[in-house]
């Protein structure tokens, strides 16, 4: 379910969460209360954008100018992985 | 069997957490508590340095969580340099507590050492049969200061309520509590039938009308949360059709080491029989993770037996859990009875279809406790 999200709302991660690179998977992990996240390269891309200062459209600007992709599709993509994760417990919205 | 070929065996992928069962002492004495009958006393506990490296060798094979329970981890006084030494080596700590404990005092000195997140146990919403269950006046009362003591500190919070027959009327009471304290998750976590549970199991097990309604209240109660608060549910498996992954599958994601520094897969392996699990003291974590023959023994899907082998679902529940397998058939090799493919699932259909109407007393945990009292009911043959 990706309910539209408005590009003014600033995700950051919930109190809890991490998000750091682990040097034995060689991938980047998400940890939050009981619970663990290696999110793919696209959320990565994403995730490294979320520091509670920048609003969605802000991400999304940015995405959208390093990928070649139109900015609708990214606009799409973005809000329904950080709403996916923020119902998993990792972000807040 | 062939002689000539050995049976090629893959790399396990590395752990993701280690359970540090820290020590068995509780103030609490928890009738469905998860540790074994036999609790270890206090002058066997490992010492703080070999904690300390039973950690930095975890996080070297690549653990990414540590969780400290027990018994009551706070009960151990070098808990605070412990959470220090996970900090420093990354690995997320979470405190699983009873918060009896707690203090202004003592959680300064987890949040200093750095402590990611603290999961706070509640016998009951209701004071008085919250506190008959953990055999200690009082302790309700402390819970809800605990709970305010990490809310205010800004820590993340996850109250956990474990249900049973008792109370499972006022899960509804329990979730306002969570949503009250602006708890972030909550566990709604039925009683899990091993250890001292199953010893208590009569006393315990919910009816099904009761399992249905706390299931439609968390169902409900999640729609309303979404993206505030997680609700973690948990069911007992005696209603159930499939299994749990029990552990997210054997000796597949989490390390379990007793106070006196077994390394198991679960919680309740101790309770296998023909199992030496290695000492922490002795072998190293990655030595025992990829080679303990106790880890390899129900690691992946060669081990299982039909129905599970052919299974679509085999990757999905991994057999389920071996410890119910023998508590319920005397065989830790069959398919987990909670699966309605089973051919024992009559068993765990028996247990709840006998579940007698009136509860009997609770055995609580103590030391010696377990072979004071009767046998308890058990499936057999």
């Amino acid at each position: 379910m990706s309910a539209a999200l408005a590009e003014d709302v600033v995700p950051a991660f919930r109190p809890g969460a991490k998000f750091r690179f682990d040097a034995v998977r060689k991938a980047w992990v998400v940890l939050a209360p009981e619970r663990l996240f290696v999110p793919d390269e696209p959320a990565v891309a994403v995730l490294q954008l979320v520091d509670g200062r920048r609003s969605l459209g802000a991400i999304v600007d940015d995405l959208a100018a390093r990928f070649n992709a139109p900015r609708p599709v990214i606009a799409e993509d973005v809000a329904a992985m950080l709403t996916d994760l923020a119902a998993k417990g990792a972000i807040r919205l | 069997m062939n002689a000539i070929e050995p049976t090629p065996r893959r790399a396990a992928e590395p752990p993701l957490g280690l359970i540090l069962e820290l020590t068995h002492r509780c103030p609490l004495q928890c009738p469905y508590c998860s540790n074994p009958l036999e609790l270890a006393r206090a002058s066997a506990e490992l010492d703080t340095a070999s904690w300390c490296a039973v950690m930095e060798q975890g996080a070297a094979l690549g653990a990414l969580q540590v969780h400290f329970t027990g018994g009551e981890p706070m009960a151990r006084k070098d808990l605070p340099a412990l959470v220090r030494r996970a900090a420093e080596l990354g690995l997320y700590s979470n405190l699983i507590t009873s918060g009896v404990l707690l203090d202004p005092g003592s959680i300064a000195g987890l949040i200093a050492a750095g402590i990611d997140h603290i999961q706070l146990s509640f016998q009951d919403i209701d004071g008085a049969a919250g506190d008959d269950v953990a055999g200690l006046s009082g302790a309700h009362a402390r819970k809800l200061q605990a709970a305010e003591l990490i809310k205010s500190s800004g820590l993340p919070l996850t109250l956990n309520f474990v249900i049973q027959r008792r109370n499972a009327e006022r899960v509804p009471r329990m979730l306002a509590l969570a949503e009250e304290l602006g708890a972030g998750r909550v566990e709604i976590a039925h009683v899990q039938y091993y250890g001292w549970g199953l010893r208590n199991r009569a006393a315990l097990l919910p009816s099904r009308e009761q399992l249905d309604f706390t299931t439609e209240v968390v169902e409900a109660a999640r729609a309303r949360l979404k993206g505030r608060m997680v609700i973690d549910y948990v069911v007992p498996d005696y209603y159930a059709r499939r299994p749990k992954a029990c552990m997210g599958g054997w000796a597949r994601r989490e390390m379990v080491i007793t106070p006196t520094g077994k390394a198991m897969p679960c919680h309740a392996a101790d309770s296998l029989p023909g199992f030496a699990f290695a000492s922490v003291t002795e072998v190293s974590l990655a030595e025992i993770w990829h080679a303990d023959p106790a880890f390899l023994r129900f690691r992946g899907t060669a081990w299982m037996p039909e129905p599970c082998q052919s299974c679509d679902r085999r990757e999905i529940d991994w057999g389920g859990c071996r410890c119910q397998a023998f508590a319920m058939t005397g065989d830790p090799e069959r398919t987990d009875p909670a699966c309605a493919l089973s051919p024992d699932h009559a068993l765990m259909q028996a247990v709840a279809f006998e579940r007698p109407e009136i509860a009997p007393a609770y055995v609580y945990r103590r030391i010696g406790a377990a072979e004071a009292a009767e046998a308890p009911v058990e499936a057999a043959d």
